[in-house]
């Protein structure tokens, strides 16, 4: 279910990676995806696996840990991998009725396959290794000459903070009111859409009004402990860039530029 | 009331002096509780569409309270008695209809003064998963003296110190949905803590935890009482949990209507009873075998009080059969 | 016999590197008209024992029977069951979601297929039955006080006609007389409807006062399985699994210890003052004492 996606959660470990600033890592992360799309010939994908199996090792990270984001974006791979092996015109190896499978769709599916793979797990290293707060104080630094010209960047990196907080939260208790409203002979699942949709109502609004009273009570914490906006906060855990980070960044040239000669 | 004379002059003036006026009192010898209210009355307003009063609900009804610096104190009421909305009005969450409230000196409606009395005076809520910020314990404990500008260094000593004071530096890089709901507590009353308070407020803090999560949080409270010199106010409706507080009051209605040690409200024991409240099963033990002629004291509160005058007795009418 | 359980396993991430026991091997049956308390500390297994019940959790392995038919057979009528065995969840007054209390007390027997006549007589009943007065009957649930939003949730359920009611801890978050009141309106509804009730608490002196029986959770398996007299028995058992007897136990074995002659299986105050004062000489009317 929805517990099991990796995305945004962060894997407690000490290592290089964990200690980077978030900024080196959300850049880090923006040059991987597109230097995925700039690849295009097996030697810059090795290029990227290469990077990749790198940066893995060193965070510590277990692999099964890794991949088990891809989880959630397995039926997207799957329908992209089956559009691209058989609707991509070229020679053709076999055909089942008007669909045929082609060498030149085989390699794009191949590619594509391969590419959505790395993006999800490229993040994952990300969101691992970083925890919430670090990735939206990362955000919030990086995105700070927007705040210059008026852009809410604390708020939305405040709110963004809090919503990855509660989400498991929530969905734990979308989960329990389902099963109360089932033992009450709710059924969810069986009826046609307006049916599903008017069934949907007993979850909706508890739900609602759950997140409702939460979103009121943490306000008043919030309030309670001296919130009043990012004028005048101080940072628990300031942003500062390390060695690490410099060589990360010469890394991270060195293999941005490897993936643009490699390609074809 | 020379103070209060003193701090019109002083805000008449323009000056900003009041952190010194719980000092000028002293010298003066007019002596003001960590938490004080005076007359205290809060009305919530309920209106209409049109912005008419449709219904006017009076949950705090002409309070007054004095609370001394040190003190554990419990407040006792049945749901709907008043207590969590005075415990709201104690860091300016909620400002008085009439009547004043101040904190350490510092009036809870002037608000200049806001974030020094929320930071004098820390509280602590029912739920715990609403009121924990941070993804990361650590984090969340920091939360506080960051929105207070404490420098860094500054709040890494204050979350060290706040998670161990309550027990919890072990689980510092845990996410907060991983922890049991009495630890959750825990981590909101360090997150307190490292804002440095004079005095912590709790607003039914175990009121959804299991018994071993109440142990917990009650040890935990205690402890910073005793240890830190910190100002206890526990609002809750289990009697168990105020067995060992310095002072009980209880509260009905939105007024003070008993208040004394445990052992003299615990031995109004109809009296409790009529305000929705029960007592500990040994209380009501030693009570009923009072009433009904036995030679007990008035408000026994542990087994081993019970035990200390029922023994003997039972022993002496062993010995008469035998 | 209501529920029969036959060795219910439940894992949970069944086949991952997180494979773990949420039940255990846990057998029991319940009679009809029985009131069983149902204890053990958070994460014992005890709310997923009773999601078994009706059958909201499928068990890894084993058998639930439900009036001699086991309710895993193909073709079994589950929602039939989830009628027929009611089950309360903790804060059940968060699932309250319709205008008014009345409406969301309907939902139940709406969802059995039951005509608007019969839905309505039977929310009725059942409002009457958690003792809500009429006046609240046609308010919007979110305007009620805490007690009144529990007894208006705890109706909702009671609307189905339940043979057997699961509260899963009732009186939480409301204050002694509050939970007093539940408590005695669940006690009318095994006396006075002979309701078959399973009650999951944290306290041991509601459970003393009003089951029959007692099972005790520990770690996903059954602990100790009998009457209250029994499982207090094992107090310092108890003590070590993080639960603790009713404290009038605790006042009885230790006048015990001291040699005083008292009976050993009392749990209640009413009891204890009882046999205390037969053994002053003073016995009261109640206790029938030899004066």
């Amino acid at each position: 279910m929805m517990r099991e996606i990796t995305l945004g959660q962060y894997y407690p470990v000490d290592s290089v990676l964990h200690r980077m600033d978030p900024r080196t890592k959300l850049f880090g992360t923006m040059i991987f995806i597109i230097s995925l799309f700039f690849a295009n010939s097996l030697a810059a994908y090795g290029a990227a696996t290469l990077f990749l199996v790198l940066v893995i090792w060193m965070s510590k990270v277990p692999f099964g840990f890794m991949i088990r984001g891809l989880k959630a974006v397995m039926f997207l791979l799957l329908i992209s991998v089956s559009f691209n092996l058989f609707l991509t015109p070229g020679t053709e190896i076999f055909r089942i009725g008007f669909l045929k499978m082609t060498w030149e769709g085989l390699q794009l599916a191949g590619f594509m396959a391969l590419r959505l793979v790395y993006l999800v797990i490229g993040s994952s290293v990300m969101t691992l290794t970083t925890t919430p707060n670090q990735l939206t104080d990362g955000l919030e630094k990086s995105l700070g000459f927007l705040k210059r010209a008026g852009a809410p960047v604390h708020e939305v990196s405040m709110m963004m903070s809090i919503a990855l907080r509660f989400i498991p939260i929530l969905v734990e208790e979308t989960d329990k009111i389902m099963k109360a409203q089932m033992a009450r002979g709710a059924d969810f699942e069986s009826g046609n859409l307006v049916q599903k949709a008017k069934s949907m109502v007993p979850l909706l609004v508890p739900l609602f009004i759950s997140a409702f009273r939460r979103a009121t009570d943490l306000a008043m914490a919030m309030e309670a402990r001296c919130y009043h906006g990012g004028e005048g906060r101080s940072k628990m855990k300031p942003l500062h860039y390390a060695r690490r980070d410099y060589i990360g960044y010469l890394v991270l040239l060195g293999y941005l530029l490897a993936v643009i000669l490699l390609r074809r | 009331m020379p103070g209060h004379l003193l701090r019109i002059a002083v805000k008449q003036g323009g000056l900003r002096l009041w952190n010194e006026i719980p000092d000028c009192q002293e010298g003066t010898g007019v002596s003001m509780g960590i938490i004080k209210a005076s007359k205290l009355i809060y009305e919530y307003i309920r209106r209409d569409e049109e912005d008419q009063v449709e219904e006017v609900n009076r949950a705090i009804d002409g309070l007054d309270l004095d609370i001394h610096e040190g003190d554990f104190v419990a407040i006792l009421g049945h749901n709907g008695s008043g207590k969590s909305t005075f415990a709201k009005q104690l860091n300016g969450i909620l400002l008085p209809t009439e009547g004043t409230v101040w904190i350490s000196g510092m009036k809870t409606d002037d608000d200049s003064h806001i974030w020094d009395i929320r930071k004098t005076a820390g509280m602590v809520f029912q739920n715990p998963d609403n009121q924990i910020i941070g993804n990361v314990v650590e984090e969340d404990v920091g939360f506080g003296p960051e929105n207070l500008g404490v420098p860094t260094d500054e709040i890494w000593r204050r979350v060290d110190e706040s998670l161990a004071a309550v027990g919890m530096t072990a689980y510092r890089m845990k996410s907060p949905n991983k922890l049991s709901g009495g630890q959750k507590q825990r981590v909101a009353i360090a997150g307190v803590m490292a804002m440095k308070p004079k005095c912590i407020i709790l607003d039914e803090p175990t009121a959804m935890l299991d018994p071993n999560g109440r142990r917990e949080v009650i040890r935990t409270v205690h402890e910073l009482n005793k240890k830190e010199g910190i100002t206890v106010l526990l609002i809750t409706h289990y009697m168990e949990e105020v067995i060992e507080a310095d002072r009980v009051i209880v509260m009905d209605s939105g007024r003070l209507v008993m208040d004394g040690t445990p052992k003299e409200i615990f031995s109004r024991v109809t009296e409790l009873k009529g305000y929705r409240l029960d007592v500990p099963q040994v209380t009501e033990l030693a009570y009923e075998l009072k009433q009904q002629g036995a030679e007990l004291p008035d408000g026994v509160l542990t087994i081993q009080e019970l035990m200390e005058c029922l023994v003997p007795m039972l022993q002496a009418c062993k010995e008469q059969d035998g | 016999m209501a529920i029969k359980a036959e060795h219910i396993n439940y894992l949970y991430g069944e086949g991952t590197a997180f494979e773990q026991y949420a039940l255990k091997d846990v057998s029991f049956e319940i009679q009809d008209g029985e009131f069983v308390g149902l204890i053990g500390h958070t994460g014992s297994g005890k709310s997923t024992l009773i999601q078994h019940l009706n059958g909201l959790i499928q068990a890894s392995s084993g058998k639930i029977y439900y009036n001699g038919e086991d309710i895993y057979q193909d073709g079994y009528d589950k929602k039939g069951l989830r009628s027929k065995v009611g089950l309360v969840f903790q804060y059940p007054e968060h699932q309250l979601f319709e205008v008014d209390v009345f409406s969301d007390v309907c939902f139940g027997p709406r969802n059995q297929g039951l005509s608007k006549e019969e839905t309505e007589a039977r929310a009725r009943e059942a409002l009457m039955l958690v003792g809500l007065e009429e006046r609240f009957w046609y308010q919007s649930p979110f305007e009620l006080s805490g007690g009144q939003k529990r007894r208006a949730a705890i109706a909702g359920v009671l609307a189905m006609r339940p043979e057997v009611l699961i509260l899963d801890e009732p009186t939480a978050g409301l204050d002694p007389r509050g939970r007093d009141e539940i408590l005695d309106e669940i006690a009318a509804l095994h006396g006075e409807k002979g309701m078959t009730i399973v009650l999951v608490s944290h306290s041991m002196e509601d459970i003393a006062r009003y089951a029959d029986r007692i099972l005790v959770m520990n770690r996903g398996e059954k602990m100790f399985d009998g009457t209250p007299k029994e499982v207090f028995g094992h107090y310092k058992e108890l003590e070590k699994i993080g639960l603790a007897a009713p404290q009038i136990t605790y006042v009885v074995h230790q006048l015990q210890e001291h040699g005083i002659p008292i009976k050993g299986d009392i749990t209640t105050v009413e009891e204890a003052r009882d046999e205390i004062l037969r053994l002053l000489g003073k016995g009261s009317g109640k206790a029938g004492s030899r004066l």
